[in-house]
């Protein structure tokens, strides 16, 4: 495959994958406006997804459709560079959310919920043809790459937004309602409110909460889920070059993975939490150099001498 | 069959603006009786609502824009990407006009291949002043680097598309040799998926030639030009990247040959061998199916400026590691000037007589045809030699006087680069604009393959349709749209 191509494949789940992200933060902010005006966590969670906060009036919210819309846009334009190698059925999938999305972003009249509610859907929508439709070879595996580093890095991060300070038990105890409130949307800005439910119960506790988003293996939202994927994927793609799967993408994955597999909460809850989970968030970053070098733009001079 | 005796405006609503008269028309005789091939559709037509054509074309329009087949207009900034407008309605050539074509495109072709390895290496027809020697070094697109290259197989032009016109006596001309980087099969390719996803019923009607071989023709014709020592050669489709008006061509293209679709920041020269960059390391490639104009191909070799092309290309393919299509430097054959030579170049290396004739040109480089030109401005077609898609023209019936004083002045600082030619009175077909039929001009753009001395013109083309009224421009760039192209089994 060409690495221009696989660069491609890479960065178009990317794309939709951070869109999906800031449309379900910037819904569960709303919802959490409704109930706390000042809604401070809402705003966290934002700036963790990388969205500009929202102003009180529906027009300001404005600049948030650009950047989704900026978002499907960038996943398209990927996409346009390998329409050959995807399915008419994902081209046509994600051409479509590209189009009702631009017309969208930029009608002042418009509802924002509707629209990201419209970008779920589609990004969605989107994932299932191409589960459906494309083969599951090496391209394959730079959008489930793509994906995955996503969503453990935004996951990471905002878990990092949320929880500054070292949590305790003891804090947990006396959190108030609206405490609650903010957990619960944390979890849904995650798509993991209702699998949090059938694991814990709706009793919701910052512990619980963390130990789901970071270590629960079959809950696809949470670090360990992502992180798992991504060393399947590398070794996936090793194993197709035939090579053995110890290079520096698969190495940085394996520990990763390894830390999140054995883990504990309590442990995990001891320490700093925020600076676990900021290093789990830089391991990313790392994996997505070490896969761009070993692949992608490695030095031409190491090609040829291979 | 309805009654045509008040011609077609009376057969039904449908038809209430459908006049014939001052060209040929492709449906209807000039007493009104529908041609053969025309009369089972004809015959469908008129058993349709208005609002059933409707919503075929919306239905059509809507496949085209969800799946993308688009091109990209430049110079404007608004929506770059854009649908070719598609009309509904083929256009159909019976069997025996299509047998003409076939065997006149292949005669020019054949010919003109002979001509481009004759001007790089030996130069006959130009010692012997069948074609002038200035015309054809002076040409836009001749490439001086490529003197003295012989081809292990002598195929220059691989892929043509050329320009037909119908003249009012029903007969078939060449309007122009596109012998570049030609493009629009795409479009002759999904015209006729769309078609037969809105209208299947018309398909049982007819016996229609079949086109979507065109893909693996294509593959043979480029694997027969590997370097001798590869039995399965690395083949490529070179594009100039997504920005490029035909990108959505050059990856189908690449999808229906099952070939990697390559821009020329994936490739690099070493050693004069070209590799492709690819996740596995660096890959040996044997043929480029370039879509780059040759300008763009190589920085080293030609603009400097290119951000498109592969340092080193150039050295690559003179030593022999890599195979083009189409060669480099075959735009001297297509050059508007050299055109007018191509009778010429038929009868001195095939010795035969044209199967299919020009269109008059008068050369503004000659004094005579210069002065007559100048005169006639109003009445002629100006065309810039080296141009193509519409651009660099003027049409004289159709100018200002403000446009033609700048041609005038144009053409007086560089006669070289100026053809004239007699405003043609193209054939008009029958065009569905959302409330009823109407004639509308098209031209016709077969693609010819060539393997060697084999030519194959696949069984149908691109029709462009000026869907103006009046209008006489087809190119896409310029507000044509196109037609699905039949052409019928015997």
């Amino acid at each position: 495959m060409l690495s221009r191509v696989a660069d491609s494949f890479y960065w178009v789940r990317r794309y939709l994958e951070r869109a999906e992200h800031s449309a379900r933060v910037i819904l569960v902010h709303q919802r959490l406006t409704l109930d706390d005006p000042t809604n401070a966590v809402g705003r966290r969670l934002l700036a963790a997804v990388g969205e500009a906060p929202i102003g009180s009036s529906p027009r300001l919210e404005l600049p948030n459709r650009a950047g989704v819309a900026g978002c499907v846009a960038a996943a398209r334009d990927n996409a346009r560079q390998i329409r050959e190698q995807i399915s008419s059925e994902m081209w046509e999938q994600l051409n479509s959310l590209y189009l009702g999305v631009r017309d969208a972003a930029h009608q002042e009249d418009g509802d924002a919920g509707s629209f990201m509610r419209s970008v779920i859907e589609g990004t969605h929508l989107f994932h299932g043809v191409t589960e459906a439709t494309l083969t599951h070879g090496e391209g394959w595996h730079y959008m489930q790459l793509g994906r995955y580093i996503e969503r453990a890095t935004t996951t990471a991060s905002m878990l990092e937004a949320y929880f500054p300070e070292p949590t305790t038990a003891e804090a947990a105890a006396k959190a108030s309602i609206g405490e609650y409130a903010e957990w619960v949307g944390l979890l849904r800005a995650c798509a993991a409110f209702e699998p949090y439910c059938r694991t814990y119960t709706a009793d919701v506790t910052p512990e619980r909460l963390i130990e789901f988003l970071l270590l629960n293996a079959e809950c696809p939202r949470s670090v360990r889920f992502a992180a798992d994927r991504i060393e399947d994927s590398l070794r996936a793609i090793a194993r197709m070059h035939g090579r053995e799967a110890n290079g520096r993408p698969e190495r940085f994955a394996g520990r990763l993975r390894a830390a999140l597999n054995f883990g504990t909460i309590d442990e995990i809850m001891e320490g700093h939490l925020a600076r676990y989970v900021a290093s789990a968030r830089k391991q990313c970053d790392q994996i997505h150099m070490a896969l761009f070098q070993t692949y992608i733009s490695y030095p031409i001079e190491t090609a040829l001498t291979r | 069959m309805a009654s045509v005796s008040g011609g077609p405006a009376a057969l039904s609503a449908l038809f209430t603006g459908y006049t014939l008269g001052g060209y040929f028309d492709e449906m209807f005789e000039a007493d009104g009786q529908p041609r053969p091939a025309y009369r089972a559709l004809l015959a469908r037509l008129l058993d349709l609502p208005v609002d059933d054509l409707r919503r075929r074309q919306r239905e059509a329009d809507a496949a085209f824009l969800q799946q993308g087949i688009t091109f990209t207009v430049y110079g404007d900034k608004g929506g770059t990407e854009r649908v070719f407008p598609y009309d509904l309605l083929p256009r159909i050539l019976a069997h025996d006009e299509w047998d003409h074509i076939s065997r006149g495109l292949s005669q020019r072709l054949l010919a003109l291949n002979l001509f481009l390895k004759d001007v790089y290496t030996d130069g006959r027809i130009l010692a012997e002043g069948v074609v002038p020697r200035e015309l054809v070094i002076t040409a836009q697109h001749y490439r001086r680097e490529m003197r003295g290259l012989y081809h292990r197989a002598d195929v220059r032009i691989s892929v043509a598309g050329t320009d037909l016109v119908r003249l009012p006596d029903g007969s078939f001309a060449v309007l122009e040799d596109n012998l570049r980087v030609p493009s629009g099969v795409s479009y002759m390719l999904t015209n006729r998926q769309i078609t037969k996803r809105v209208f299947p019923k018309l398909f049982t009607d007819y016996e229609i030639e079949p086109i979507d071989h065109y893909a693996q023709l294509l593959l043979g014709v480029l694997r027969a030009l590997a370097p001798a020592q590869q039995s399965n050669p690395t083949i490529v489709v070179l594009t100039p990247g997504v920005f490029n008006s035909a990108y959505f061509e050059h990856a189908f293209l690449a999808r229906q040959m099952g070939v990697e679709l390559v821009e020329g920041r994936d490739l690099l020269v070493h050693d004069n061998i070209v590799y492709m960059r690819t996740t596995r390391g660096l890959q040996r490639v044997d043929v480029i199916y370039r879509r780059v104009d040759d300008d763009f191909l190589d920085p080293l070799a030609f603009r400097r400026d290119s951000s498109l092309g592969v340092p080193g290309l150039f050295n690559a393919y003179r030593a022999g590691n890599v195979a083009m299509a189409n060669a480099i430097g075959t735009g001297v054959a297509d050059d508007k000037a050299v055109y007018a030579y191509v009778p010429a170049i038929i009868r001195f290396y095939l010795s035969e007589e044209p199967i299919l004739p020009n269109v008059p040109t008068y050369l503004l480089a000659n004094d005579d045809d210069r002065a007559y030109a100048l005169e006639h401005l109003d009445e002629l077609v100006i065309k810039a030699v080296g141009e193509s898609g519409g651009y660099g023209m003027l049409i004289g019936p159709h100018s200002t006087a403000a446009q033609r004083t700048e041609f005038r002045e144009r053409i007086l600082a560089n006669p070289r680069n100026y053809i004239a030619q007699p405003t043609l009175a193209l054939s008009g077909a029958p065009s569905f604009l959302d409330d009823g039929i109407e004639p509308r001009h098209v031209d016709l753009r077969p693609y010819v393959l060539c393997n060697g001395p084999d030519c194959t013109v696949v069984p149908g083309g691109l029709t462009r349709v000026a869907l103006r009224r009046g209008s006489l421009v087809v190119n896409s760039s310029q507000g044509g749209g196109s037609k699905d192209t039949w052409v019928l089994s015997e």
